[in-house]
Parts: structure tokens; C-alpha cells; sequence
């Protein structure tokens, strides 16, 4: 079966810091990809180079076989490919209700300079996709005015209303209470299940990705050390001296 | 109830414009400066101020002028439509550029191009009249030929309407999608890219209608002035419509109309009752407002009734 996502001698590096050293990699539909890695690791830099924010200095990236490598964010998106923010990056002037339909506007492709925003996309679709994060009673307030872990719901929920074949997820559940990053995340999953999206997700929280990944990728360096199933990965003792810290 | 209070503010101005001819005038001129504000708004929708815009409605008074002298006999409507439309062919290609600025590099590429233009009208005498300006003789209107006060008269009237289907068409825009997007530059421009969108897109179609409202303020200041001259473009000019948008906020298309209305009550009573202090008065009057309200005076109303 063809990987959703390819990479083939992926380099990069700032200076004399080598932020993606030579990886190869694939993602197949339907994976839940962790991954993991100390800071300044790389896994941030990977994400910017395959949402096309950066761009190699060798190598070649293959989208749902098409390349993506020298391509926009914006074009890379348009083949599928969605993504969320260590920060999220929300329409901080705009309601949670119209930052989902802006980005729902995308799946028929225009954005009129006439018609209501509102009566351009399917309000069953907005209304699902806020219901499937949990925002629907939130929809008419401010995103600036919503607690973190709403926002970083939003964050989601926008890329999701791309209606994408992959989600890449950074970092969803930073700046969460613990209490709340599992509660948080199984909303996340169980939207993206609902959807059928593959996802990618960094994640710091072992607990996290033990219990929601499907594969586990751990990064040192700018290259990949380890990937394989969460128990093979996280009971690596490399891993859980040099990446996990244990 | 806003449709309400504006049909009752026009009839209003209908019934002054009847009864005391002389405030035609300057009720035209204070809604070309509203219409033009509109226009600016538009940019600063997406957190972007121009000082320069006043150039779309110098290109569009010289139109105006240029076709009355060449083409004598030619319709006051005939003339508004061509000044507006070479103002929109003019920024369709100026924004191919422009767009791609923001902040501080917009606002003053913008206000260059409108120095030089300024220049340009100032020097070429044979062809512009230079700093005299162009006379423009009074066209006929829908065919008719008219003596100046009936000339005026239809001439507020149609600046109203102008100005109702301008700040319907902007207040339209708004809640468009392209205007949401247009928006959505102001907070977060990268966001909007990683939803498919063209930013620069978005930002190009938002240049052109701004373009578009202020060319209509410029036809309208061309035909009730009977002259055209290169200060209709001066940077002093732009900054007076970024002055009336930010007066009037740039929530709501009424905010414009709002804005000038303050801006020209605030100007003619200071310069009236303290002629050597007007400019004092005004700039105090910016500082207050923005202290104040910080959206502006619309961003006041929206809070007390839906807008």
C-alpha cells in the first residue's frame, strides 16, 4: 500500500545544528504516529519541513504519493494535509463558530467576496465538527476569550474542518492542566476516529502515548533512533535513558 | 433599525439640502470624506492603514475631468462611472504589488506612490493645469441640462444613494467570506495559509474594493467642485480618511459615516469659534476617541445594539 506520507534523505540544518540529518520515514493510513523526543530534538522542524513551512536542503517529501517538496503550506494543504499548533493559531478576533466555517469554506474551494460566510459552507458540517471537539456551546464566544485547552481544541477543530486524510498535531496537549491532558486528547481521538484521519502527534507525556498512539517514533538529534510499537519503543533502554529520561 | 435611522438621516439631509441650498456643498464634500473612509476601513480590516489612498481619488477626479473637457456634453453619470473605473484598473495593478507589504512598509509604499502622483499633477502644467487644477464644466445629469442648483441638488441625492449602496456593499463584504478571511490577516495571516487560503489574494480583492469606494468619494468631490487639483491626492488628504476610520471604527461600515460626521462638525465649530487652534482641537478630539473607544465609535454602538 502506498504511505500516506514519504520521505526519502530528508537534510536540514541551521548552521552547524543538524535538525533533520538524512531521514527516511513513511506513515500509512489509519497510523496514530507518536512522537517523541527531548527539546531541540528536531520533531518541531520535521512538521515545518512536511507542512512545507521549510524547506530541505536535500531530500524528497511524497504526499499520498504526490511531491510535496518544493510546495506551500497552502498547496500541501489542498492535497489533505491538515495541521495543529504547539501555540494554537486561532482567528483571535473571530468566533469559534466563524473560525470553523472560514476554515470549512476551504472544502468548496472559494471564498466569496458577496455571500454570508455562514451560508457558503454546510452549517451541518460546522456544526458536527464543533459538536465532535466539544464547542458547540461555545460557539458564539470570542476564541481569544476560550481557556487553553478549548483553544487548543479550536486548534484541531480547524484543521479537521478541512475534512484532511492526515492531521499533524503538535504538541496537542501542552500548556494543559494534567488533569485535563487525557480528557483533552481522548476528544481529539475519538473526533479523528469519527473522521477516519490519520494522525501524527508530538507528544512530551508518556501516559499519552502509550495509551493513544498506534507507533511510536523517538527522535535524538535530528534523526529518527527508534520506531516501532509504543511497548517496543518506549521499553528501549536507549530511549528511556536518552530521550525519556528514566 | 439601522436601515430606519438612515433613511431618517437622509431625508433629513434632503429636507436641508431643499430648504438651505448652501449646505449641499459641504454635505457632499462630507460624504465624499465618509465614502473615501469606507474605503480605507476596508484595509484596516485586516490591520492594514494606508496614507495613501487619497491617490484612487485623485486618479478618478482627473478622469472625471479629463473626459468633461474632451467629451463636452458627457452624462454626470457616465463621468462618476469611468473616474471610478480607472481608479479600479489603477489599483487592480498598483495592488499587484502593494499587497505583498504590511504595517508600516504598506502604509508608506502607499503614501510614496501617492507623492508621486501628487508630483506628476503638479508638473505636468500642459497636460494637468498643474497646481491651478482642471475646471470641469457642469455635465448634464440623466440628460438633462441643468442650472447649479438643480445640478447640486440631484447631485446630494445621488451621493446619498451612492453612499447607501457603498456602505451596504462594504458592510456586505464584511460578512463575506473573503471579508472574514480579509479579517483573519489582521490575527493570524499564517493560519490562514495553512487553511488553503491565498493571503495575498485575499488582501488583493480587499485592495480593490478599497480602491473602488474611494474612486466614487473622488468622482463625487470632481463633479460638485467643479475642479480638480493635485491636492486631492496630497498625503495630508489620506491622512484625514485614516482620521475619520479610525474616529468611526472600522467594525462596521456605518463607522465611516459616523467618523466624518464628527471629523466635520469637530473642524468647522474649532475653526470657526478658534481659528488658530483647530488642528489642536482636532488631534485632542483623535487622542480622546482613541482612549475612549479604541474600535472607534462604532465598536461603542456594537457593544450597546446588534450591528
Amino acid at each position: 500500500m502506498q504511505p500516506l506520507i514519504k520521505t526519502t534523505g530528508v537534510q536540514l540544518s541551521f548552521g552547524g545544528v543538524i535538525a533533520a540529518d538524512n531521514i527516511d520515514f513513511e506513515l500509512h493510513s489509519g497510523e496514530r504516529l507518536a512522537v517523541i523526543g527531548q527539546n531541540g530534538a528536531g520533531k518541531t522542524t520535521f512538521i515545518n519541513i512536511c507542512t512545507g513551512y521549510l524547506k530541505p536542503q536535500a531530500g524528497k517529501i511524497y504526499f499520498d504519493g504526490t511531491d510535496i517538496t518544493s510546495m506551500t503550506p497552502r498547496k500541501i494543504v489542498r492535497l489533505g494535509m491538515g495541521r495543529s499548533f504547539q501555540l494554537p493559531q486561532l482567528f483571535t478576533e473571530h468566533t469559534v463558530r466563524e473560525c470553523i466555517q472560514i476554515a470549512a469554506a476551504r472544502q468548496n474551494a472559494r471564498l466569496t467576496a458577496f455571500k454570508p460566510l455562514a451560508a457558503t459552507v454546510d452549517t451541518r458540517e460546522v456544526e458536527s465538527t464543533l459538536e465532535l471537539v466539544g464547542l458547540r456551546e461555545d460557539g458564539d464566544a470570542l476564541s481569544s476569550d476560550l481557556p487553553e485547552g478549548k483553544r487548543k481544541l479550536l486548534d484541531v477543530a480547524m484543521a479537521l474542518a478541512l475534512r484532511p486524510k492526515l492531521i499533524i498535531m503538535d504538541e496537542p496537549t501542552s500548556g494543559v492542566a494534567s488533569e485535563d491532558k487525557h480528557g483533552l486528547m481522548q476528544t481529539v481521538m475519538n473526533a479523528l476516529d469519527e473522521r477516519k484521519v490519520t494522525s501524527w502527534f508530538v507528544e512530551h507525556d508518556v501516559d499519552i502515548v502509550a495509551q493513544y498512539a498506534t507507533r511510536v517514533a523517538a527522535w535524538i538529534n535530528g534523526a529518527i533512533v527508534a520506531d516501532g510499537s509504543p511497548d517496543e519503543v518506549l521499553n528501549d533502554p536507549r530511549i528511556k535513558s536518552e530521550v525519556l529520561g528514566n | 433599525m439601522m436601515y430606519a435611522i438612515s433613511a431618517i438621516g437622509a431625508a433629513l439631509i434632503l429636507a436641508a439640502g431643499h430648504f438651505l441650498p448652501w449646505t449641499i456643498t459641504p454635505i457632499i464634500i462630507g460624504l465624499t470624506y465618509a465614502i473615501a473612509a469606507l474605503g480605507v476601513s476596508v484595509m484596516m480590516r485586516a490591520g492594514q492603514v494606508s496614507f495613501g489612498h487619497a491617490m484612487y481619488a485623485c486618479i478618478s477626479a482627473y478622469t472625471v475631468a479629463f473626459i468633461a473637457r474632451a467629451y463636452p456634453g458627457t452624462d454626470a453619470i457616465t463621468l462618476i462611472l469611468a473616474g471610478v473605473l480607472v481608479s479600479v484598473l489603477a489599483s487592480a495593478i498598483i495592488g499587484v504589488f502593494m499587497v505583498r507589504y504590511r504595517g508600516i512598509f504598506f502604509g508608506m509604499l502607499n503614501l510614496a506612490l501617492s507623492m508621486v502622483l501628487f508630483a506628476l499633477l503638479s508638473k505636468l502644467y500642459h497636460i494637468t493645469g498643474g497646481t491651478d487644477g482642471l475646471r470641469i464644466p457642469r455635465p448634464p445629469f440623466l440628460g438633462m441640462t441643468l442650472e447649479r442648483e438643480s445640478f447640486e441638488f440631484l447631485l446630494l441625492g445621488l451621493a446619498l444613494v451612492i453612499s447607501f449602496g457603498l456602505a451596504w456593499w462594504v458592510q456586505r463584504y464584511f460578512r463575506s467570506g473573503n471579508g472574514a478571511a480579509l479579517a483573519a490577516i489582521k490575527t493570524n495571516e499564517t493560519r490562514l495559509e495553512y487553511l488553503g487560503f491565498s493571503a495575498y489574494v485575499v488582501m488583493w480583492r480587499g485592495y480593490l474594493l478599497s480602491a473602488t469606494v474611494v474612486g466614487f468619494s473622488g468622482s463625487l468631490l470632481a463633479l460638485i467642485q467643479g475642479l480638480v487639483t493635485p491636492e486631492l491626492g496630497l498625503w495630508l488628504r489620506s491622512g484625514e480618511y485614516v482620521f475619520i476610520a479610525i474616529l468611526g471604527g472600522a467594525g462596521h461600515a456605518v463607522g465611516a459615516f459616523l467618523g466624518a460626521l464628527v471629523f466635520e462638525a469637530v473642524k468647522l465649530t474649532s475653526s470657526a469659534y478658534f481659528p488658530h487652534l483647530w488642528q489642536f482641537i482636532l488631534g485632542f478630539t483623535l487622542i480622546i476617541v482613541i482612549f475612549l473607544f479604541p474600535k472607534g465609535f462604532v465598536g461603542q454602538l456594537s457593544k450597546r445594539m446588534k450591528l
